[in-house]
């Protein structure tokens, strides 16, 4: 076999290229549901429209980092690299939605709190979340040993869900918080809290279910492909300079 | 067969006291920094008194978590460096109990860089610190910062950046414990009803990081 064709991409499953058009068309579908559809709020105006990227992306990262739990305790169980590339995905992949709740989350503060950010406890373990992963990152790089990092990641991958759980369950703790809550009672002091009318619910759940399971896992499905090339393209990097 | 969990323990950390004992690297390491810390800490947000009551409970618990840190990674890095980390491996112990037994020293360490920061900062700062429900709250923080201190410690002297990685990998997953014990804190010192639901939280979050450290303590020092 010849180095070139050892690094040959391997075909998209056929399942993986349904997913990818379906998040695709889905994400063009929600976002028509959302800023066409969904009737203007009278208090807050077009920036309420936010909430249906702004609500789903904190679980699209929920099911991402929650993969990279199991990827974790599953790699730990099994020692199978498998796993440690499906933990890693979910990592970046959970990342970036995280960052995607911050700032949409900021954008939409703006003109409802009048502040891009505030120490509202909610905020603050969100921010917490974003950090806790970014080092998980960092803390990867550091370390060359292929069984080590897998252990070892997998170790900080669990710890690091602690955060996720904070951040969706501190309202339920800190009752102090000003963050609203749509589905069910909000808290006493929330501000910018608006009604969830059947025009909210129509453009929210798609958005929700598309954000929940199809996006993260077509996203982090393409990542472990990558993550695969990476290392086939270490291996021919190898062989080609032992030759 | 194995040595009996509660012996292993027993031998690791007094081994750590006594090397502490005739060497005094570690404390002293940690107490100067801690003084440092609370000087540079009343020169940088010039306190007066109103600021100081609003800001104690912080200084308090930023200084003890740097402490904590700097102990730690001298900690592990001398296992780790003078191969006692394997030897310890080889030995017939429970993982479990290497880890409480470090983690005991560790805890040990700070809980004394505690004994000596609440007194000296109720005298510097013009507040009582020397209060038995504080005491506790330093006791229980002291506690969780070590237990997962200890175990991401064991993971970072294995890296190459070593030292440098030990605040990173920390710092987010210990703020937990940070938040809690500042609020308690602050209630203590306020005289907040609210101080109790804080300690309360605060002890949950280090029995199941406790537990959690203990459960996977075994991966992280596999070979």
């Amino acid at each position: 076999m010849t180095l070139a064709t050892e690094f040959e991409a391997r075909p998209m499953p056929r399942l993986l290229r349904i997913l990818t058009i379906l998040t695709v068309l889905g994400f063009a579908g929600t976002l028509v549901l959302g800023l066409v559809a969904a009737g203007t709020d009278i208090q807050q105006g077009a920036v309420q429209r936010l909430f249906y990227i702004h609500m789903p992306s904190f679980f699209g990262a929920f099911t991402a980092f929650g993969l990279t739990l199991l990827g974790g305790i599953m790699a730990l169980a099994h020692k199978n690299e498998k796993w440690d590339k499906i933990a890693l995905a979910g990592v970046e992949v959970g990342l970036a939605f995280a960052l995607i709740n911050l700032l949409t989350g900021s954008i939409w503060a703006r003109p409802i709190w009048n502040t891009w950010w505030t120490w509202d406890p909610r905020l603050t373990s969100a921010a917490v979340m974003c950090l806790t992963y970014a080092a998980y990152l960092m803390l990867r790089a550091g370390i060359e040993d292929a069984d080590r990092r897998r252990n070892f990641m997998s170790v900080y991958g669990i710890f690091a869900f602690v955060t996720v759980l904070i951040t969706l369950f501190i309202i339920r703790i800190v009752p102090e918080t000003i963050h609203p809550v749509i589905v069910g009672a909000s808290p006493q002091n929330a501000q910018g809290s608006f009604e969830a009318t059947s025009g909210v619910v129509m453009a929210l759940v798609p958005s929700l279910l598309l954000w929940l399971t199809v996006m993260p896992i077509t996203l982090m499905w393409h990542r472990y492909r990558l993550e695969e090339r990476l290392e086939s393209l270490n291996r021919v990097k190898l062989k080609a300079l032992s030759d | 067969m194995k040595t009996p969990v509660f012996e292993t323990v027993l031998a690791i950390a007094s081994k750590d006291l006594r090397a502490e004992l005739r060497s005094r690297e570690l404390l002293s390491l940690m107490a100067i920094f801690a003084l440092l810390s609370i000087l540079v800490f009343s020169f940088a947000l010039e306190l007066d008194r109103l600021a100081r009551e609003e800001a104690v409970s912080g200084v308090l618990w930023v200084t003890l978590i740097f402490a904590s840190l700097l102990g730690l990674n001298r900690s592990l890095a001398q296992e780790y460096d003078q191969g006692n980390l394997d030897a310890l491996l080889l030995a017939p112990v429970s993982r479990s109990a290497i880890f409480v037994g470090k983690f005991l020293g560790n805890a040990l360490f700070t809980w004394l860089v505690g004994v000596l920061l609440l007194p000296l900062m109720t005298a510097l700062y013009g507040m009582n610190l020397l209060d038995g429900r504080l005491i506790l709250t330093a006791l229980a923080g002291i506690f969780g910062l070590c237990a997962i201190g200890t175990l991401l410690a064991t993971m970072t002297v294995q890296t190459r950046a070593r030292e440098a990685l030990l605040p990173i990998a920390m710092l987010p997953v210990a703020l937990p414990f940070l938040l809690t014990a500042v609020r308690a804190t602050t209630g203590i010192l306020t005289g907040a009803a609210e101080w109790q639901v804080w300690f309360q939280l605060l002890l949950g979050i280090a029995v199941i990081y406790l537990v959690l450290c203990l459960l996977l303590y075994g991966y992280v020092v596999e070979e």
